[in-house]
């Protein structure tokens, strides 16, 4: 056995513009236009202090978590979760090694723990009281297909619903020559046992067999989200054929040479 | 409550710390009683704590075909990689099992984090050196694409960066995959290297010793940061000679970014989901290697996790006074010093601890012994509140 079914229970989406999954799927459909104040995610989750203090990757992240808890009607603190991030914080790794490379000893104890990866899985977690395994993880692109696998995996070896979500933040300046990212984009999803009424994806690993699939057939909104923001570039096939409300296959890059089959059943 | 998880063969490990190179270095050290913790003499910048560094690596570039990768962390993956005839081993199972059938989980905390401040210590008109204007170096997966290119598996690829549980956690990713016949085999790689992001990040927080560290020492001072590279290959089925992943637990604290839970929650739900898992009583546990940072903090939690669920028969020690704080490599180091202990029969103590915090049990050991061991345990706890317990089993005896 090696094809995982799996149902999506609730899914969360922000980028600037919209605010949420259900906006953006109008968007993909060609059915809405993009709400200029839209501008920050609001993560309501967090204490009003973090929501001031934290990093911006943090704030998208648990946006988008908490949208598609909400959906799914699942607590925040009953979920596992998978968090997964392209490049991670750039504007930190910025700060840290502009930092060190002028005065490291006045490098900020506050930003050096902001700086792990895991950062939004703990603020997340704190926030939502929630006690059960997290795990952060980063494929480069392709992060999206490998961390829609692991929460697939985890769904279905413990027997629980998992969240996923899926984010990433701007570059800098200097890093934008190694790692471009000119927009925000998150996008979350509650994974669980397929159940009448849900939207399905059957996961397959495997070798690459098509070229990797490209966003040209979404708006040019979606389509520009794609050009400037690496997860949306890799969600984006599978956020199209989801707000198309047809059953689809498509292929995501997973490696250098693998490739992860969906099939997507709306 | 998790159902008992059927074991998983871990047919081929090695690491490489300051300790030196392969197991055989790492049992010889640990016997011993010879730290591999040196002075400070890694930074620029005067900074008074010891470290845990890697000899050679500065001479050890990695083969003209991988140069694209090239940075200290990927330097320590490759010589990693080469010891105890891993790298034949991970080949041969590729082999057998197709390439399609084994996964890479990479583990890390800081990555080649190295790279990218080498990049702004020497800008060129303010933009990126060309020379190091290498994208695969500046990302969390670094080491993943990297290991992916060198060892041509095509299974599942990712990284796991959850600070200093970061190579714990991929134990049971690659128990859950391997369960549900997603792959057949799993290659397990975590590397954490020096780099001014760490040794400065770690100061600012007040968490580093300006001497070796003393874990459990009623009188330590924080950490020494060392860097590390872990290997494990888990496949399917039962080697009878080959020890075995037989739990896992994994929880957050949901307490504190940089701090753990004072009363140890997130630390006893992992440790209570690794014995369920492994379908065992903490009475049948006979070593755990702790995370036991030297923190007072940490040593003051976990301290009181270990006294609280333990019989005073099992033995439990730290054994980051020989090695430092690997970080994201720390999991799978001392998941080898726990296969290394079961294997020898050795019980490593814990070096640098003389006057042990009033808060240890009974369980905690000083000097080193020699015991029958069968069942080991392993404590790694990370920033934002991540844990992980990992169970594991000796081989049969020939």
């Amino acid at each position: 056995m090696n094809v995982l079914e799996v149902a999506i229970e609730g899914m969360g989406l922000w980028a600037p513009g919209w605010r949420d999954w259900t906006t953006a799927r109008r968007g993909l459909l060609g059915d809405a236009e993009a709400d200029a104040g839209v501008i920050k995610p609001s993560a309501d989750l967090l204490p009003p202090a973090e929501r001031r203090r934290a990093p911006m990757p943090v704030l998208l992240a648990c946006d988008v978590a908490a949208q598609a808890c909400a959906q799914a009607g699942r607590a925040p603190d009953s979920l596992p979760s998978v968090f997964v991030s392209t490049h991670g914080d750039l504007q930190i790794t910025d700060y840290m090694c502009s930092t060190l490379a002028g005065a490291p000893r006045e490098l900020s104890p506050i930003r050096f723990h902001n700086s792990v990866h895991n950062a939004p899985a703990g603020y997340w977690t704190i926030a939502a009281q929630c006690h059960q395994a997290s795990t952060s993880i980063s494929s480069w692109h392709c992060s999206f297909a490998n961390a829609l696998l692991e929460t697939a995996v985890q769904a279905q070896s413990e027997n629980s619903p998992v969240l996923l979500a899926a984010y990433d933040a701007q570059s800098t300046e200097i890093l934008s020559a190694v790692s471009p990212s000119n927009c925000l984009f998150g996008v979350a999803m509650v994974i669980g046992a397929p159940r009448p009424g849900l939207p399905r994806l059957r996961l397959q690993p495997g070798m690459r067999t098509v070229p990797a699939s490209d966003s040209a057939r979404v708006p040019e909104p979606f389509h520009q989200l794609a050009r400037e923001n690496p997860m949306a570039a890799q969600a984006m096939p599978v956020l199209a054929a989801l707000a198309a409300g047809v059953p689809g296959r498509l292929q995501l890059p997973s490696g250098a040479a693998s490739g992860l089959q969906i099939e997507v059943l709306p | 409550m998790p159902a008992p998880i059927r074991p998983v063969s871990i047919t081929a490990h090695t690491a490489t710390s300051a300790l030196g190179r392969g197991l055989t270095a790492h049992l010889d050290a640990l016997r011993a009683r010879r730290s591999g913790l040196r002075a400070n003499d890694f930074t620029a910048v005067e900074l008074e704590c010891a470290i845990g560094r890697v000899d050679g690596l500065e001479q050890a570039a990695l083969p003209d075909e991988h140069a694209l990768f090239e940075c200290r962390n990927n330097r320590l993956a490759w010589l990693g990689i080469q010891q105890d005839d891993f790298l034949s081993q991970v080949r041969a199972a590729i082999a057998r099992h197709g390439a399609d059938r084994v996964a890479l989980l990479a583990a890390t905390s800081t990555s080649s984090i190295g790279a990218s401040e080498e990049a702004y210590a020497r800008l060129d008109k303010g933009r990126i050196a060309h020379d190091l204007r290498r994208p695969p170096v500046h990302t969390p997966h670094s080491l993943g694409i990297f290991l992916e290119q060198a060892l041509g598996t095509r299974g599942p690829c990712l990284t796991t960066a959850t600070a200093c549980s970061s190579s714990a956690k991929i134990f049971a990713k690659a128990e859950r995959m391997i369960r549900l016949g997603v792959v057949d085999a799993a290659v397990l790689v975590g590397v954490d290297s020096l780099c001014g992001s760490v040794l400065f990040g770690f100061n600012a927080l007040e968490l580093v010793a300006p001497e070796a560290c003393r874990p459990f020492d009623a009188r330590r001072r924080g950490i020494s940061i060392g860097e590390a590279a872990g290997f494990a290959l888990l496949e399917r089925g039962v080697s009878p000679s080959a020890p075995q992943l037989i739990g896992w637990g994994e929880s957050s604290d949901a307490h504190h970014m940089s701090t753990p839970h004072p009363q140890g929650l997130g630390a006893r739900l992992a440790l209570q989901g690794a014995l369920e898992r492994a379908g065992l009583a903490a009475e049948s546990v006979d070593y755990i290697n702790l995370h036991g940072t030297a923190t007072p903090k940490n040593d003051e939690v976990e301290a009181t996790v270990i006294a609280d669920s333990f019989p005073a028969r099992t033995r439990a020690s730290s054994s980051k006074g020989w090695t430092g704080h690997t970080l994201g490599a720390a999991g799978i180091l001392e998941s080898v010093v726990c296969l290394i202990a079961l294997q020898h029969g050795l019980v490593p103590g814990t070096l640098n601890c003389e006057q042990p915090d009033p808060l240890c049990g009974p369980q905690l050991a000083l000097a080193n012994e020699s015991a029958d061991l069968r069942i080991a345990l392993s404590n790694s706890f990370g920033f934002g509140g991540s844990n992980c317990t990992l169970a594991f089993a000796r081989g049969e005896r020939a």
